[in-house]
């Protein structure tokens, strides 16, 4: 596989950043004065509890909601700079900017194979007239989708269900084939919203697999929301904890675990003492 | 005599460009010609050479079945050495067990899952020098002294054979027919596996033979899913693919195994009662499920198919208007299904390793697939014994191939001699002086020659009861009853010593589930349906209509429905699925002890190790069924 990157060692550079980002709905604020960065080649968590403002965030991210006031900058690959804030989401995933839901949104009586070749989308040339006659090189062009989306299919083991309607699946398979039109995108920025809601153990470990592979193997740097403590702390190299629309607390896995910030918020003030978040 | 590296080399020197294998990737059917074949065993075999492998040394091949299996084999045979198979879902104490008594030097496996449970254990084997894997996958980031990649090594090969291109011939050229070139895994239902050292020659010369009996052609396909570690599966993707030039096809995954039958529509097809087994009970679960009029027309043709069947069965010429019913029934409702289960060009089918049921039997061949019953062993290569086309008894297992002879000791105990038994096990001669008696393979297996020269084997010679009247009987003969049942996964029956028969049984946990969801009859777990009263008359139910079929002292007056399903991972079965009936009479006892009193159920505690180490104890209450005079005594 050619997606492989061999990242280059040393100082990470900032691959998105969001700077003093407030969002309002009426009179309430989801985000207020929200600031932080994702780097290159980290995979970031953004943990917090019901209603902190987590999924605005990926929102905003990816376009579907327009903040009030501050910045949203991403940087490509070849270096440039991308105002995000100014951008409709399909420019935005055409930069290399994906996302899975949190409720899974795929074409529920469509195959696996056909919502994953949606992800190729963004990369599709190519008019009616061309399309149509299907010849030449368009065909040669179909032909690299396909293996593309063989390669997702192969990393993601979604070989048996190939040609089964979505609908059909059980869950924890339903939240791998979205993962999987994400990464047909090629993208650069995996924004996954709670890749691991509703799964038993087993779909919890197999995803979290799926996701250091992603990371490590595919070279795309992940940003993760999630509630399973246990999971993130595990994978995550960086976390960043969000309440009430503010960021309350950035750190590694283990400080993160004992900031006092954090664990009033997850446990209340009177367990504040001596309380330590997660295991 | 020639080795199965010069059958190899041979096949690609008369038809190099036809197809060899393939291998289904990315969605697609990809082949390998003769000439690849060969050239890429060159290439390994060559670069095993470079890693220092010398001949005797024994090359251990652990993983799914994939062209490198057994280019990984055929080339370590080729550099002199031995290989042998380790079945994929072994654990590590599993493959420790076969490290230990093989001392391999290089170990070939498949992918992250295999190396991890290498590395677990590689402390232990300091002999064990490289690791090599043919899928990187999540391996990029491993540092372990030895670990190589399967390209990697081909290229050292390719490097050798530029510096001396006539390395691999001559080495082919040079091996002995007779050495060993295999180490087969016994089954191990008794004991821990032992290594059956084959033979070229053994290997051949059981192909050989088969092919006296039904003549496979080199345009015919085959398609290898079961363990390539088990010696039903080396006699046709090795032995019988080399020497007949079959196309050998590897499905992508174990899930698409279906789908990627049915694709290749094979010709020759050789799986375990199990597997048959299964695709009955689908096959009734489908037919269930459907519209009235197709479950009608199925049911219909079914009828007629079993009609015909019977007709040739008693030896009998299906009069011509039968014979005219059952074009129709084929055309209207057995073409079409055999076709949805990748049936519809087979000419050989055949079933091995254990005994299949004879509703089982009868149903394929009322469907129309030619299935005929095999027996052998490891130790004789594969098969000794096999149905002819012309004369396919339920009950036998068939007639000698040509060259093998077989008789029945005094003791009841099958025995075979000819050129396919094996030479010993390995580094264990008190084993092969017990098994290998003056030529004579001694099988374990108790049976009998019929008046026609045909076997039956009635079970393992250990596990034939005496029942309370003094009569001898099979529990597998009640226990393949039971498991014609869809809703029966699994079932072991006790009675041997013992004043009546009882069993245990383990429900099918898909099946069973999806005829509760019908009835709307709500459950969580496999333990929680397993209970339900519903459950337990369905089976029950089934459990009377067995009784009716066996003798009256044989007949099962007691049995539960067990918590939990029968597994490898608990050494309740081989790896070949074989039922462990000692080990299970032992982790049972408490339920067995309980069989044979008299309360109407048993608490069972079970330990469950969760992945990260924890443990905790849950307890049960299994109900026991207690089947009434009249339905035992019929």
């Amino acid at each position: 596989m050619d997606r492989r990157v061999n990242r280059v060692e040393g100082t990470p550079s900032i691959r998105l950043a969001l700077q003093r980002v407030t969002l309002r709905f009426g009179g309430v604020s989801a985000l207020s004065d929200v600031s932080l960065d994702v780097r290159d080649g980290e995979l970031l968590a953004l943990i917090g509890p019901n209603g902190a403002g987590k999924t605005s965030i990926l929102n905003c991210i990816s376009g579907l909601y327009r903040p009030q006031e501050g910045r949203i900058s991403f940087v490509a690959t070849d270096g440039t700079r991308h105002e995000l804030t100014r951008l409709p989401p399909h420019r935005i995933a055409r930069l290399g900017v994906a996302r899975t839901f949190q409720n899974i949104e795929l074409f529920k009586h469509m195959t696996v194979l056909e919502n994953i070749t949606l992800g190729r989308h963004v990369h599709m040339r190519g008019g009616v007239l061309s399309g149509g006659i299907f010849w030449g090189r368009q065909r040669g062009i179909e032909i690299h989708h396909r293996r593309e989306v063989e390669d997702v299919i192969d990393f993601l083991e979604l070989e048996p269900y190939r040609r089964d309607a979505v609908g059909n699946l059980a869950y924890g398979i339903q939240k791998r084939v979205e993962l999987g039109r994400a990464l047909a995108l090629e993208p650069e920025v995996l924004l996954l919203d709670e890749p691991l809601a509703g799964m038993n153990a087993e779909e919890k470990e197999s995803m979290a697999r799926f996701i250091l592979d992603v990371h490590e193997e595919w070279g795309v740097t992940p940003l993760v929301i999630d509630h399973d403590m246990d999971v993130i702390m595990d994978i995550s190299d960086r976390v960043i904890v969000l309440d009430f629309g503010r960021v309350i607390a950035s750190g590694t896995p283990y400080a993160i675990r004992r900031d006092p910030a954090v664990v009033e918020a997850y446990l209340g003030e009177e367990h504040a003492e001596a309380g330590v978040v997660g295991p | 005599m020639t080795t199965l590296p010069g059958l190899l080399l041979k096949q690609a020197a008369e038809r190099g460009d036809a197809v060899a294998l393939r291998e289904k990737e990315h969605g697609i059917w990809q082949p390998i010609t003769w000439a690849e074949y060969a050239e890429r065993t060159r290439a390994f075999s060559l670069g095993l050479r470079e890693l220092g492998l010398e001949p005797g040394d024994r090359v251990a091949i652990i993983g799914d079945n994939r062209p490198e299996w057994i280019i990984a084999e055929l080339a370590a045979q080729a550099a002199g050495g031995l290989s042998l198979g380790i079945y994929q879902d072994a654990v590590a104490d599993e493959i420790a067990h076969v490290l230990r008594v093989a001392e391999a030097r290089i170990v070939v496996a498949e992918d992250q899952e295999q190396v991890d449970k290498l590395l677990e254990v590689r402390d232990a084997f300091p002999k064990l020098e490289h690791i090599v894997f043919y899928d990187p996958r999540g391996l990029l980031g491993y540092e372990a002294p030895g670990l190589v990649a399967f390209p990697a090594v081909e290229d050292l090969g390719r490097a050798a054979n530029e510096r001396a291109p006539a390395a691999f011939e001559d080495g082919v050229a040079a091996l002995d027919a007779d050495a060993t070139a295999i180490l087969g895994t016994t089954s191990g239902t008794t004991s821990r596996p032992k290594l059956a050292m084959l033979s070229h020659t053994n290997l051949i010369e059981m192909a050989a033979r088969l092919q006296q009996i039904d003549p496979m052609r080199p345009t015919d396909e085959y398609v290898s899913f079961l363990p390539l570690a088990w010696i039903g599966e080396q006699m046709m993707s090795v032995s019988t693919a080399l020497l007949a030039g079959l196309t050998v096809n590897f499905p992508e995954e174990t899930g698409t195994v279906r789908a990627d039958m049915q694709e290749i529509g094979p010709h020759v097809i050789v799986a375990p009662p199990r597997i048959w087994e299964n695709l009955v009970s689908d096959v009734q679960v489908m037919i269930e499920d459907t519209t009235w009029l197709k479950r009608r027309a199925h049911d219909w043709a079914f009828a007629i198919g079993v009609e015909w069947a019977g007709a040739r069965f008693s030896g009998t010429r299906p009069s011509r208007g039968l014979r005219f019913r059952r074009l129709l029934a084929d055309l209207a409702g057995l073409l079409p299904l055999r076709d949805q289960l990748g049936l519809s060009r087979v000419r050989f089918a055949y079933t091995g390793g254990a005994a299949l049921g004879p509703d089982v039997f009868r149903f394929y061949h009322a469907l129309g697939v030619n299935l005929k019953q095999l027996y052998g062993q490891t130790e004789v290569a594969g098969i000794s014994v096999v149905h002819r086309d012309s004369d396919i008894r339920f009950q036998t297992v068939g007639t000698p191939l040509p060259g093998m002879e077989v008789k029945v000791a005094e003791t009841g105990e099958i025995l075979t001699r000819g050129p396919a038994v094996f030479g010993g096990y390995f580094r264990n001669p008190e084993a092969t002086a017990e098994t290998l008696r003056e030529g004579w393979l001694h099988s374990g297996d108790a049976g009998y020659l019929d008046d026609d020269g045909h076997l039956v084997v009635i079970d393992r010679l250990d596990d034939v009861m005496l029942l309370a009247d003094g009569t001898s009987f099979s529990p597998q003969f009640i226990e393949n009853k039971l498991k014609f049942s869809p809703y029966v996964s699994e079932a072991v029956v006790f009675g041997g010593d013992r004043p009546h028969v009882t069993a245990v049984i383990a429900i099918d946990f898909e099946n069973a589930g999806q005829w509760s969801e019908k009835r709307q009859i709500p459950y969580t777990t496999f333990t929680d349906l397993a209970q339900k009263q519903e459950i337990y008359e369905l089976i029950r139910d089934h459990v009377v209509t067995v009784n009716s079929d066996v003798p009256p002292a044989a007949r099962i007056t007691r049995f539960l429905l067990l918590h939990k399903e029968l597994h490898a991972d608990d050494a309740e079965l081989t790896r070949t699925r074989k039922v462990r009936r000692r080990y299970i009479a032992e982790r049972f006892e408490d339920l067995i002890a309980a069989l044979y009193g008299t309360e109407g159920s048993v608490t069972v505690d079970t330990e469950i190790t969760y992945q990260d180490g924890r443990t905790a104890t849950m307890n049960h209450e299994l109900r026991i069924e207690t089947l009434s005079d009249a339905a035992v005594e019929g």
